[in-house]
C-alpha cells in the first residue's frame, strides 16, 4: 500500500478537477464526490498506518522519489516520504477533512455556490496532503503556497461581504511576509547542500556536526532554520504575523474548523517538526522558536479573554494553542508538540464546528446575544462542553495529556530562562480554561439575552451533529494514546532515540488546579455573580481596553504602513514618475526624436542637392585613393 | 598627318563633363538638367573613343560601349522627358527645385 501512497494527494486533486469541469451543475454529485474521495483517503491513510506498524521501528521511514526537473548541478524531485510523522499528520488531515466535509453538507445547504465550495475543499485537502507527504523542500513549498491559495479562496468565499474580501487579502499578504523567509530558506538549502531532499540534507548536517565542519558558533544552520521558521510563523500565525488568523474567521465556519484550526495552521508546526534536524542542530534556533511560541501562547490567550465574537475567541485560542506546540518543539519536546497538534486538531475542530452549529441556530456571532442555549441544543452543548474540558486540560480528556507533556518538556528543557516559559505556559493554561468557560457559560448557560434569536434557535441536522459526536469521542479518547507507562504514541513518533517519558505528578496536579481555578473564576464571573465581571473590567479599564483592542497590534501595523510604507512608496512613486518615466524612458525617446529631426535637415528633397553630394563623394573618394 | 595627342581629347571631355555637371547641379529647368546629363554622357563617349584610338584600335570594346551609351541615353531621354511632362502637368512648370516632396 505504501508504494501507492502518492495517490493520497492525487485523489482529492482529481476530485477538484472533476467537480470543476463536469459536476458543477449538480450540488449533490459534487458534494458526494468530494466526501467520498476524502473517505477513501482516510481509509488509505489507516491502511498505511497499519502497514507501517507491522514493520520494525527502524524500517519505518520509506521514501519514494521521481525526478521532476533537472537543471545541472541541481535536480528537483517529487516524492513521498512515509514515516510516523507523516502518517500521523495524514490521519489528522484526512479525518478532520472528512468530518468537516460531512458537516458542511448541512451547514452550507442554502449556499448557491455549493459545488464551488466542495471543489475548494478538495483542492485544499489535495494541497495539504501534498505538503504532508513531501520528501523535499521544494515540494513542501509548492504545497505550502497552494494551501495559502485555498485559504485565500475559502476565507473570501463570501467575497461580496467587504470584511471577507479584506480578510482574505490580509491573510494572503501577511502570509507572503513569512513565505518570503521560507522561500529564502529553501533556496539557501539548495545552494548550500545542492539538493532539496530532506534525507540528504539531514544526513549532510548530521555528518557535518559529527566531524566538526559545521561550526555552531557561526549559527549558519540556525540561520537556515530560522528562515524556514519565518514561514512557520506566517502559516501558524505566531506573533508578530498572527494578525491574519482572527480576521480569517470571515470565512464559512467549517472552513475555519478545517483550515484555520486543525490542519493548515498546523502546517507550520508540522514543517518545523519535519525539519527538526536543522533546528535541533543549534540551541540558538531552538531558543528563538521556544520564545516565539511561548510568547504567542500567553499573548493570544490574554486577548481571547476580552473578545465577544464566538469565532474570534476560538481564533485567539487557536493562536495560543499553536504557540504551545511551537513552544514544545522549541524546548525539544518533539513528541509532545506533535501530540498536542493531534489532540488539538480534534478538540479545536469540535469547538469550531460546535460554534458553527450555534451560529447556524441563532444566526449571530456575538456571544452577548446568545445565552441559555443548552436547553435548545443538547447535542451541540454537550459536545462543546466536552471540547471545553479537553482544551482546558481536565483529567482524563485529550488536552490534559498533551498539555502535561508540553509542561514537562518545558520544565525539563535546558534553554536559558525556561522557568519563565514554564510559568507563562501554566498561566496560559489558566487563561485558556477561563476564556473557554466564559464562552461556554455565556453561550449555553444563564438566561436568554436575545429572545428573538433564542426562540428561533434549533438543534442542527444530523449531518452536522454526527461529526460533532465523532469528534467529541476523539476529544476524550485521543489522549489515551499516550497514557503514562504505555506511551504508544511516543513509541511510534519520536525524534532520535526513544526515551521513556516521565510522568510528573506535580506538574499534572499543578496544571489541573490551574485549569479548575480558571473554570471556577469563569463560573463566578458569568454564572453566580454576573455583575462582578463588568465591575472588574471597569476597575482595570486600561488593561481591559488593551486586551479588547488586541494590544493595538493591527492599529500599530496600520500606522506603520500609513506612515513609513506609504511614505517610502510616495518617494518611490516620485522617483518612478520623474526619474524613470520622465527622465529615462521619455528622455530616450526625446533624444532619438531630436537626433532624427537633426538628420532630416540633410534630406532636402532637392534632387540636385543629392547629385551634388554624390559628386562630392566621388571626388572625395578619388582624392583619398590617389593621394 | 600629324596626330592630335590624346590629352587634347581628354581636355575636351573634361570641359564637356564640367559643363554638363554644372547644368545638372545648378539649372532649374528640368529640360536643361536633362541636357546636362546628355553632355556628361557624351563627354564619357569622347573618352571611350580617344582611349580606343590610342590604345588599341583593333579592339572593339570602346566603340561598342559608345554605341551602348548612345542607345541608353536615347532610352533615358525618352523616359525622363515623359517624367518631365508629368511634372509639368502636375505643377504647371518644370522647375526641379519645386519638386521636393520627398522631404516632407
Amino acid at each position: 500500500m505504501i508504494q501507492y501512497s502518492w495517490l493520497i494527494p492525487t485523489m482529492p486533486a482529481l476530485a477538484y478537477v472533476v467537480i470543476i469541469l463536469f459536476t458543477r451543475r449538480s450540488r449533490i454529485l459534487s458534494g458526494l464526490i468530494s466526501i467520498f474521495t476524502m473517505a477513501i483517503c482516510f481509509a488509505f491513510s489507516v491502511g498505511i498506518l497499519l502497514e507501517l506498524l507491522a514493520k520494525a521501528p527502524a524500517d519505518r521511514s520509506i521514501p519514494l522519489s521521481w525526478t521532476w526537473l533537472e537543471i545541472p548541478p541541481w535536480s528537483a524531485n517529487v516524492g513521498v516520504l512515509i514515516d510516523p510523522l507523516c502518517v500521523n499528520m495524514l490521519l489528522v488531515v484526512t479525518l478532520i477533512s472528512l468530518l468537516v466535509q460531512i458537516y458542511s453538507w448541512g451547514y452550507m445547504h442554502d449556499e448557491e455556490r455549493f459545488s464551488s465550495y466542495y471543489s475548494y475543499l478538495s483542492l485544499f485537502t489535495a494541497s495539504m496532503l501534498l505538503l504532508v507527504v513531501s520528501n523535499n523542500f521544494l515540494q513542501i513549498f509548492v504545497g505550502w503556497e497552494l494551501v495559502g491559495l485555498c485559504s485565500y479562496l475559502l476565507i473570501g468565499f463570501w467575497f461580496f461581504k467587504p470584511e471577507a474580501a479584506d480578510a482574505c487579502k490580509k491573510a494572503f499578504v501577511v502570509n507572503r511576509v513569512g513565505d518570503m523567509g521560507f522561500l529564502m530558506g529553501v533556496v539557501t538549502i539548495g545552494m548550500v547542500f545542492g539538493t532539496f531532499d530532506f534525507k540528504t540534507v539531514f544526513d549532510a548536517v548530521t555528518l557535518g556536526i559529527a566531524n566538526g565542519t559545521y561550526d555552531t558558533t557561526h549559527h549558519y544552520i540556525a540561520g537556515i532554520a530560522l528562515l524556514l521558521f519565518c514561514g512557520a510563523v506566517g502559516k501558524s500565525a505566531q506573533f508578530p504575523l498572527h494578525v491574519w488568523l482572527p480576521d480569517a474567521m470571515e470565512g464559512p465556519t467549517p472552513v475555519s474548523a478545517l483550515i484555520h484550526a486543525a490542519t493548515m495552521v498546523a502546517a507550520g508546526v508540522y514543517m518545523v517538526a519535519r525539519t527538526y534536524m536543522l533546528f535541533s542542530a543549534d540551541p540558538f534556533a531552538m531558543t528563538v522558536v521556544a520564545y516565539t511560541g511561548g510568547f504567542t501562547a500567553i499573548f493570544a490567550a490574554s486577548i481571547a479573554v476580552a473578545q465577544n465574537d464566538i469565532k474570534r475567541i476560538l481564533a485567539y485560542s487557536t493562536l495560543s494553542q499553536l504557540g504551545y506546540m511551537i513552544l514544545a518543539l522549541g524546548v525539544g519536546g518533539f513528541t509532545p508538540g506533535m501530540f498536542h497538534l493531534t489532540t488539538h486538531a480534534c478538540f479545536k475542530a469540535l469547538l469550531f464546528l460546535g460554534a458553527g452549529s450555534v451560529i447556524h441556530g441563532v444566526h449571530n456571532q456575538d456571544i452577548w446575544k446568545m445565552g441559555g442555549l443548552w436547553s435548545k441544543m443538547k447535542i451541540t452543548g454537550t459536545t462543546f462542553f466536552i471540547a471545553n474540558l479537553a482544551i482546558a486540560g481536565i483529567f482524563p480528556l485529550a488536552g490534559f495529556w498533551s498539555k502535561d507533556e508540553i509542561l514537562s518538556a518545558v520544565s525539563e528543557s535546558k534553554i536559558p530562562g525556561h522557568e519563565i516559559l514554564y510559568y507563562a505556559a501554566v498561566f496560559t493554561a489558566f487563561l485558556t480554561a477561563f476564556y473557554m468557560f466564559r464562552l461556554f457559560f455565556v453561550v449555553f448557560m444563564g438566561q436568554p439575552r436575545d429572545h428573538h434569536a433564542y426562540d428561533h434557535a434549533h438543534e442542527s441536522p444530523l449531518t452536522m451533529t454526527g461529526p460533532l459526536m465523532v469528534l467529541a469521542v476523539l476529544s476524550i479518547c485521543v489522549g489515551w494514546l499516550n497514557l503514562p507507562g504505555v506511551d504508544s504514541f511516543s513509541k511510534f513518533l519520536h525524534y532520535g532515540e526513544y526515551h521513556e517519558e516521565v510522568f510528573h505528578m506535580g506538574i499534572a496536579i499543578a496544571s489541573s488546579i490551574v485549569a479548575l481555578a480558571g473554570i471556577g473564576l469563569a463560573f463566578v464571573f458569568y454564572i453566580s455573580k454576573p455583575e462582578l465581571a463588568g465591575k472588574t473590567a471597569d476597575t482595570f479599564k486600561p488593561i481591559y481596553l488593551l486586551l479588547k483592542n488586541k494590544y493595538y497590534v493591527d492599529e500599530f501595523y496600520g500606522w506603520m504602513v500609513k506612515n513609513f510604507l506609504f511614505g517610502f512608496a510616495t518617494i518611490c512613486t516620485w522617483f518612478d514618475d520623474n526619474i524613470v518615466d520622465d527622465g529615462m524612458v521619455d528622455g530616450t525617446g526625446w533624444i532619438t526624436r531630436k537626433m532624427g529631426s537633426l538628420f532630416t535637415l540633410t534630406q532636402t528633397g532637392y534632387v540636385q542637392n543629392y547629385a551634388l553630394v554624390i559628386f562630392a563623394g566621388v571626388a572625395a573618394i578619388y582624392l583619398f585613393v590617389s593621394f | 598627318m600629324s596626330t592630335i595627342p590624346v590629352v587634347h581629347f581628354l581636355y575636351l571631355a573634361i570641359i564637356l563633363f564640367g559643363i554638363g555637371l554644372f547644368g545638372v547641379l545648378v539649372r532649374k529647368n528640368a529640360i536643361s538638367v536633362l541636357m546636362g546629363v546628355e553632355l556628361m554622357l557624351n563627354a564619357v563617349n569622347i573618352n571611350y573613343l580617344a582611349f580606343a584610338k590610342y590604345w588599341n584600335w583593333n579592339s572593339l570594346t570602346g566603340t561598342v560601349f559608345v554605341v551602348f551609351v548612345i542607345t541608353i541615353a536615347a532610352a533615358e531621354a525618352a523616359v525622363a522627358l515623359a517624367i518631365v511632362i508629368s511634372i509639368y502637368r502636375q505643377f504647371k512648370n518644370a522647375n526641379v527645385d519645386e519638386v521636393h516632396y520627398l522631404s516632407q
